[in-house]
């Protein structure tokens, strides 16, 4: 039987101007929506002074006040809700600033397009009936693990739900099950590769053929460095649990820019200072509208993400708007690990444990692995002559951070006033990785 | 009975030791002893001199971590195995050693060293009651 192109081809191969309809036809219903159920949103919208009827089409989707993370978290636990909590069926989560995390719910249909969304990924590498999915996203509240979970089975894959770490069992799964395509962080598929590689494999050897690799930013030269160890090749995938997750947008054949799910959500690119729309092949802050979310439809929700949309015809045959990997930041998050850590986090431990905030990240890419370093100094107060005293603070701070953040750094304590500053501003991170080409 | 010593949190860099002493030496401290524990990232300097109190109070004018706490010193027969027979009755009564270090000695056949371990209360009872002599401040002079 012949593999599928698509996995919804009738949506992924569209008419631009049929899917703007679409759009547009959503977009009214999906405001109303909104403005009838989530009260934060109406005030906001009555601030501005807009009202459900006069938004006709995409093209009045300017109109619409900005979500904002702060907004999450001012809403947070239930603000943001849509629907009755009874009709939902699952939360994921992400990790907020200063330590409040933002709890994304889906209905039963929200799952299902969040699924269909990672399913069309797959198939876009080339996956099918026939073919085994290893998920090494972790999963629980991280949307990696259980968004491709979920595409494969839709795709009806063979899925091996084997999440983060224990790389001796994920490669005894990849091997004695030969693992056709992995889903995982670029930096997991690459510390894989090289486990592999150590106990002998070759490219020819592996069973991989193709891998989705998202959650963190990596180059081209990271993609190709995987493809040769792995004997792959690689594909990006985009996403955020504000929004959905992973699928949001995806790699096709071309390797060439993510094509965004269009039907269900609607991209714009901002300029960050002013928030004023750019137009198309200008690049800006990546925004995003729910169209088809019913239970967590964030309208117009800034990503932060600094990035491009491409409109040009893409010869895998879908008409989905393309966006380039983002860029950039347009705020302080870091993506280390594939976990989004913000400075502010880290303040609130070192406070919280009796620190000084006095404190730098350095973060740097050691064989395509994120290290993760935090310098802190030590008050004086705090001293104490033993080695073993300090190392054990050092060690006790580490065991904090990585309770707030979800992944561990290695902490240094350094002497008072040793911390570079520039201007008298500390500078906070010191990122020496190449992230972006 | 017990003699005072100095300590200071320094970075493991180039330079760093230096700074130090060169602070206490233009006060015109001196130093009697000293010992740096290190590690990849920080080192810990240890310091016996005459004037520990006014030794901290210029490393702290300086922004220094610094203090000075009490310590175990003893003195025992400059001969081998001298200092085994004290490590022995430490190691036999269960104290675990934090660190030690000899010091200078001023007196003719003996050898003084100091120690810290988890317990300098019941390790300095346990010195004396096997007939171990202790030091303190005015054996530096």
């Amino acid at each position: 039987m012949e593999k599928r192109k698509y996995y919804q081809p009738e949506i992924e191969t569209m008419p631009v101007e049929e899917i703007k309809k679409l759009q547009s036809e959503k977009l009214v219903k999906q405001v109303k929506h909104v403005y009838e159920h989530v009260p934060y949103y109406r005030d906001m919208m009555d601030e501005k002074g807009v009202k459900p009827e006069d938004i006709h089409g995409i093209e009045d989707l300017y109109k619409l006040p900005f979500i904002e993370k702060k907004d999450l978290r001012e809403t947070y636990p239930y603000g943001m809700l849509a629907v009755p909590l009874e009709d939902c069926v699952r939360i994921q989560s992400t990790s907020g600033t200063t330590g409040r995390r933002v709890i994304a719910y889906y209905t039963q249909n929200d799952v299902n397009l969040w699924e269909d969304c990672c399913a069309r990924a797959l198939v876009a590498v080339g996956a099918d009936k026939e073919d085994v999915v290893q998920v090494s996203y972790g999963y629980g509240l991280f949307t990696g693990g259980p968004g491709l979970n979920g595409g494969s089975h839709k795709v009806g894959c063979l899925t091996l739900p084997m999440s983060s770490g224990n790389t001796e069992r994920q490669i005894q799964f990849m091997t004695d099950l030969k693992a056709t395509v992995l889903c995982c962080t670029p930096s997991y598929a690459a510390y894989i590769g090289e486990s592999l590689k150590e106990m002998g494999y070759t490219a020819d050897t592996i069973p991989l053929k193709a891998g989705i690799f998202g959650a963190e930013p990596w180059t081209q030269g990271m993609r190709r460095s995987i493809e040769e160890t792995l004997g792959i090749k690689a594909y990006d995938i985009y996403g955020l649990t504000e929004i959905s997750g992973p699928g949001v947008s995806f790699e096709c054949s071309e390797q060439n820019g993510m094509h965004i799910c269009e039907d269900h959500f609607l991209a714009e690119i901002i300029n960050p200072e002013t928030g004023e729309p750019l137009p198309e092949g200008e690049k800006g802050e990546l925004v995003f509208t729910c169209l088809d979310k019913e239970a967590f439809p964030l309208l117009r929700y800034r990503t932060r993400d600094i990035c491009v949309l491409s409109r040009k015809p893409c010869s895998c045959g879908r008409t989905h708007i393309r966006m380039a990997k983002p860029m950039g930041r347009s705020d302080d998050m870091m993506i280390i690990r594939g976990v989004n850590v913000f400075p502010s986090q880290i303040e609130a431990v070192l406070i919280n444990e009796g620190f000084s905030p006095n404190y730098q990240i350095k973060l740097s890419r050691v064989n395509n692995n994120d290290t993760f370093d935090v310098y802190v100094e030590l008050p004086p107060e705090q001293f104490d002559d033993s080695v073993k005293i300090i190392t054990a603070k050092e060690k006790s701070l580490e065991v904090a951070l990585r309770a707030m953040l979800g992944i561990g750094p290695s902490v240094h304590l350094v002497p008072p006033k040793t911390i570079a500053r520039s201007e008298g501003k500390a500078v906070r991170v010191i990122d020496e990785r190449k992230l972006h080409d | 009975m017990a003699i005072k010593q100095l300590s200071v949190f320094v970075e493991n860099k180039k330079g760093s030791l230096h700074e130090i002493t060169d602070l206490l030496a233009k006060e015109n401290i001196d130093l009697r002893s000293m010992c740096v524990a290190d590690t990849n990232n920080f080192g810990i300097v240890r310091i016996i001199t005459t004037e520990p109190e006014r030794a901290v109070e210029v490393l702290k004018a300086e922004g220094h971590a610094a203090n000075v706490r009490e310590i175990t010193a003893f003195a025992v027969p400059d001969q081998p195995g001298g200092l085994a027979k004290v490590l022995s009755l430490i190691e036999s009564s269960g104290r675990d050693i934090e660190y030690s270090y000899a010091l200078i000695t001023s007196e003719a056949g003996k050898a003084y060293s100091v120690m810290r371990t988890d317990d300098d209360k019941k390790t300095e009872e346990l010195l004396k009651a096997n007939g171990i002599e202790l030091l303190d401040g005015d054996h530096l002079k």
